[in-house]
This record gives structure tokens, sequence and C-alpha cells, in this order.
């Protein structure tokens, strides 16, 4: 009991990170420091950290473009991940790849990408070089609802499925894929049923509650360990921001983002927390201590130098 | 003559084709409800209903061999690519579909679809949203592929894609959706294959298309203040290819560069120099230079994105190599 009062503290002071962390990345995208495209995961923090809180080292993560959550909750940190956002040598991916593309080698982040559906093959090869190995770590992919549509998606599981790879694909449901709602992208309403087709496990719960989160993918994680089976998992989610920052959001109404946000889940853990006996002192040095990080990261974003031009050809051949 | 942007010439082809021929729908990610992701399309839904403004999901390989397979049943689909970027997707349906029908079949079937959207870098969006298409599509026989850099052009070759009975690929440009332009009134159609001189002048002749066309004419601009007086040729079209005034121009100027935003190795600009060698080689007072894009992935810093694609500063550099020569 003591132990899951501890790790909820963890795990909301991570959630509350990725939430301050993107609302600064925001500030700096209108102030210009940042560039291109800026998706940001507001709302959607307890997917990430319930999920990735079931992993060791040696596992792996890939996502999709939304990727700043990811990449803090795998313990990427603050620094890296906002210099990456100013475009700074300092920046997890060097200032080369921007905020879709965040990586990170030591915490077995790859990517951070961009074409929608793309990466879930790459991160089903992941999955196949452990079991290659005799490791026995996992790989997670994260994706959109609307990255269910395209081939490489299917493509993926049909082979995770026939050669049993220790994959666990987590489709982040936030309800619209861009400004279109899931009703016109799907046939389906639960993507989670696409398991069925390729015969492996699926599992399907609500990102209200974060330890829910890590208790049911922890189970798809431990099958994958063990057994080395694949999971089909979707996470049911909400955006508040946009698409992007560039989306003007007119697809659907204040009301309805004010309703998902009634389920937020940073309030949910601050709620059972202080239902065991938390105060207002302790949350006060929460923020504090995130509000802290969030500035030193963005400090250091500010006076990183920028990468230099030789880094233009260097990087384009091992 | 009005002043249209970019956008909105593009639109007012869609709509008038659209009013033309009843085959003739639009199908593409976020082209209806959302009004379109860069507002090319905005109104259309409205305007011609959900049997013509098809929102699709995100499966650029089903979406577009969907409008292959419509094309070939006689429809005229036109497909819009959020990005070309995502046409990579698609490429199969595009090289060994779109391009090969009508060759395999004897001739029975033909494909006259449309693949449209915006090519090559935007604002810092990074390696996999900044890339140019033209030298992958160009590549293959049974494709024509088109690269408005106005708003005239932007409606007189879309529209003249539409009417064509092959797959033609428009490549269009993020840049360059907000630009304003004279656009003639009525039907105004640009045939496939026209290319046109946007500049003139003795010294060089300066060969582009797209988006590299405004930078190019910056920079001739300049040139033009140090005295140096360019021909500046608009390819248009890629494919096919109007290389009739580039080689007058030739004639005339001994010197030619070629400026493009995409990548050096092979590609529209090779294709242009092998040409230029060969069919004015007499001519020539020097090798004929080229003006790329870098040749490596783009960079998402901004410093870096610079130096990657070529500005009016480096096409000016360019002419003056070859005024040196
Ligand atoms: C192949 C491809 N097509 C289109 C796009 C443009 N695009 C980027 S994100 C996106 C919507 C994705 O929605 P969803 O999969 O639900 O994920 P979310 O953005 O909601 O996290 C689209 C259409 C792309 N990046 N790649």
């Amino acid at each position: 009991m003591a132990d899951a009062h501890d790790e909820l503290i963890s795990l909301h002071r991570q959630m509350l990170l990725i939430r301050r962390f993107e609302e600064a990345a925001a500030r700096a995208y209108s102030q210009g420091k940042v560039g291109g495209f800026l998706h940001l995961y507001i709302g959607q923090e307890a997917s990430a950290v319930g999920a990735l809180a079931t992993l060791g080292a040696g596992d792996s993560v890939v996502g999709t473009y939304r990727d700043h959550g990811l990449a803090l909750a795998r313990g990427v940190t603050a620094r890296a991940c906002m210099a990456e956002l100013y475009g700074k040598v300092t920046g997890c991916s060097k200032g080369l790849g921007g905020s879709m593309h965040f990586f990170d080698a030591e915490k077995r982040m790859l990517g951070g990408d961009g074409i929608v559906g793309g990466h879930v093959p790459v991160a089903a090869g992941v999955a196949f070089a452990s079991k290659y190995r005799g490791e026995r770590d996992v790989t997670l992919c994260f994706l959109g609802e609307g990255a269910v549509s395209i081939g490489g998606f299917h493509e993926a599981l049909s082979l995770a499925a026939l050669w049993s790879l220790p994959l666990i694909v987590i489709v982040e449901n936030n309800e619209y894929s861009m400004g279109t709602p899931l009703s016109r992208t799907l046939s389906v309403h639960d993507t989670s049923e696409k398991a069925h087709g390729y015969g492996i496990a699926r599992d399907r719960f609500h990102a209200h509650d974060v330890l829910e989160v890590k208790r049911r993918v922890g189970e798809a994680v431990a099958r994958a360990r063990e057994t080395s089976r694949p999971t089909l998992i979707e996470v049911q989610t909400y955006r508040y921001r946009g698409h992007s920052m560039s989306d003007p959001g007119k697809y659907r109404t204040a009301d309805e983002i004010e309703a998902a946000k009634k389920t937020d889940a940073i309030a949910g853990a601050e709620l059972a927390l202080r239902a065991a006996g938390l105060g207002d002192a302790f949350f006060a040095e929460v923020e504090r201590s995130v509000d802290a990080e969030v500035d030193d990261a963005v400090r250091f974003a500010d006076e990183s130098a920028e990468p230099g031009e030789e880094l233009i050809e260097a990087l384009t051949y091992a | 003559m009005r002043e249209l942007r970019y956008r909105e010439a593009l639109r007012e082809a869609l709509a008038e084709e659209m009013e033309r021929d009843p085959g003739v729908f639009l199908m593409g990610e976020e082209v209806g409800y959302y009004q379109g992701a860069y507002k090319v399309t905005e109104g259309l839904l409205e305007r011609f209903g959900a049997r013509r403004v098809i929102d699709t999901p995100i499966a650029e390989e089903g979406f577009a061999g969907i409008g292959i397979g419509a094309a070939m049943a006689g429809l005229r689909p036109v497909i819009e690519f959020m990005t070309m970027n995502f046409s990579a997707v698609a490429f199969d349906q595009i090289l060994n579909h779109a391009a090969k029908i009508r060759q395999m079949s004897g001739g029975q079937f033909k494909c006259p679809i449309v693949f449209r959207g915006p090519n090559g870098a935007a604002r810092q969006t990074g390696a996999q949203h900044s890339q140019c298409f033209e030298a992958f599509y160009t590549h293959i026989p049974g494709l024509k592929v088109v690269a408005p850099a106005t708003p005239a052009d932007a409606k007189g070759l879309l529209k003249a894609a539409i009417r064509d009975d092959n797959p033609v690929l428009v490549l269009e440009d993020e840049r360059l959706y907000g630009v304003k332009g004279e656009v003639p009134d009525g039907d105004f159609v640009v045939p496939l294959g026209v290319s046109a001189l946007r500049r003139e002048g003795d010294e060089a002749t300066v060969v582009t298309w797209g988006k590299m066309l405004p930078v190019t004419l910056a920079a001739c601009e300049e040139l033009a203040k140090e005295g140096v007086a360019c021909d500046v040729i608009d390819l248009r079209s890629l494919r096919p290819l109007d290389l009739g005034p580039v080689l007058r121009s030739v004639a005339k100027t001994g010197r030619a560069l070629v400026v493009q935003e995409s990548w050096p190795f092979g590609g529209v600009g090779a294709e242009v120099v092998d040409r230029i060698q060969r069919e004015a080689f007499d001519a020539l007072r020097g090798p004929v230079l080229r003006v790329t894009g870098r040749d490596a992935p783009m960079p998402y810093n901004k410093h870096l994105e610079d130096l990657t694609i070529p500005s009016a500063d480096t096409v000016a550099r360019g002419v003056r190599a070859l005024l040196a020569w």
C-alpha cells in the first residue's frame, strides 16, 4: 500500500511535469523560439506515464510526432527535450529533429516519427531484434486512432502475430484525427477489435487513472516478456489542445473540452493523494519543483548553442 | 483579370472543373468538413456535397488506389495528399498502377487522375515533411508532372491536369498558397508542356520552377542592379518538358544555370543540364551549372534549414560563377 502511494506520488509528478513542460513549449512557440509543427500531449499524460512505468531499462519505446510526453515519461531530461524544441545542439536529437523527432538511444526512445503508421512496422522490428537475440525486452509502440486505417499498422500487427513478437501496440484514442472524429475514420468504434483478425490479445480502457493504465499495460508487458506475444491496446483519452499549434479547432465545442477535463488524470491523482492524507503544502512543493525544472529547461535551451553547419552532411550517413 | 491567392486560384480550378464535368470529384484527408489542411478546398463541401468532396481516413495507399480504379472506370478523381511527403505511402499505386495501366492493357484503359498537394519545404518541419518529389515522379514514363509557381498557372495547369487523360501530379507549395497574383477571367487553361519566359536579359539563362521561381527572380533583380541581366525561364511542366525557350535563350546567352530546391543527385536539373549540353553545345561558353538543395535530409534547426534550401543569395552566387567562367 505504501508502495502504491509512493508510486502515485511519482507518477503524479511526471504527469504534471509533462503538462507544465508543454505549456512552456506552447509559450515558446508563440514567441517564435520553437518552429515547425508542435503537437501537444496535454490531456493524454496518464497514457504515456502509466504505460512507461511498466518498463525496464532494456525495453524500447517508439511513438509518433506527439512525442514530448513519451520522452519525458521515459526519463529523457526536460533540458534535452526543451533544447530539441529550440533546435539546439544540446537537444535529444541535436536540434536536427525538432518536436516530431525525439530520440534517445540511451533511454531506448526510438522516435518521434512523422509519417502516420510508418513507425509501427519499425517498432515490430525493434521487438524482433530482442527476440532474435534471445533477450526478454519488450517494445511499446504508440499511435493515434487515426493511424488504424493505414496499411503499416495492419502489416505490423500481422507479422508481430505470426512471428510472436514482444510488441505492445497502444492506440491512444483521443477521439480526433486532426479535425475528423473517429466515427468518420473507422467502421468500428473500438479499435482494439482489430486484434481479432490477427488472433492476438487485446485490451481497452480509459486513461483517467494512471495506476489503472499501469496495471493494464503491465499485463500486456508481462505477457510479451514471458511468452513473447503481442497485444493491441486502446487507451481512451482526449487532447485538450488543437491537433497542432495551427489548428483552429472548429470541429468541437468548448463544452465538449470542458466535459473531458472533468476526468483529468492529474486532478484525479491529486484527489487520490489528498484522500490518502497529503495536503496543500505537499502539492505547492510539487508545483514549485516542477516549475523550477521547466524554467531551468527553458533557460538551458535558450542559452545552448545552435548545431553547426558541419552536422548537415556528417549526419546523413553513418 | 483579378488578383487571387494561389490557393484561391486552385480552388477556382477545382470548382469550375466540377461544374463542367460531373465525373470530377475530390478525395483526401480533411478536404471537406475541415475545409482543407491548407484551405485549398474551403467551401467546396458546402457547394458540391459529400458525394463529390470526400474526406478520407489516413490511408494514402487505399484512397490513391480507389482513385485509380475509379479513373479506369471512367471517373476523373482529384486526389489531395495533405503534403506530397505522404504520397510516398501511395507510391506503389502511382508507380505500378496509375503509370502502367494504359500500356499494360494495350491501350484499352486509361487513368485520368490528378494527384495534388504541397511539395517541398514548409518552415522547419524537418526531414520527413520537407521533401521535393519531382525527381521521383518525373522519372516515371506514363506520368505527367507540373509545378505551378504563380496563381495563374496554379489555376490553368490544374484545369489542364484534370482534363488530361493521363495521371498528372500537380506539385503545389505551402509557401506559395498565400501569394497573390493576376489570374485571367473565364475558362483559363494553361496547356501542359509549355514553359514560360519570366524575365529577359542577355547575360545568362536561368531555368527553374515552383517555389524557386520567386527566389530566382529576387536574385536576378539584385543582379540587374550590378548590370547583370538574365533570362529566367519557368518550366511550369516538368514532364512533358518544354526546353524550346531554354535552348533559344542559351543560343543568345551562352550560359545556363538550373535552380532547384530538390536534392542534386539525378533529378530534373540533371535532365535539363544533359539536354542543354547536347542540344546547345556549340552556344555554350562553359559548363551548365546548378544551384540545388543540399544533399542531405532537411534539418529542423532554422539556421541549418536556411543553409539547406537555395536562397536568392545562393542563386546570385550561381549566376556570378557562370559569368566568372
Ligand atoms: C501518412 C501520413 N498522412 C498524413 C499525415 C498528416 N497527419 C499528421 S497527424 C494526422 C492525424 C493523426 O491523427 P491520430 O492518428 O488520431 O493521432 P493524434 O494526432 O490524434 O495523436 C495527420 C492526418 C501524416 N503525418 N502521415
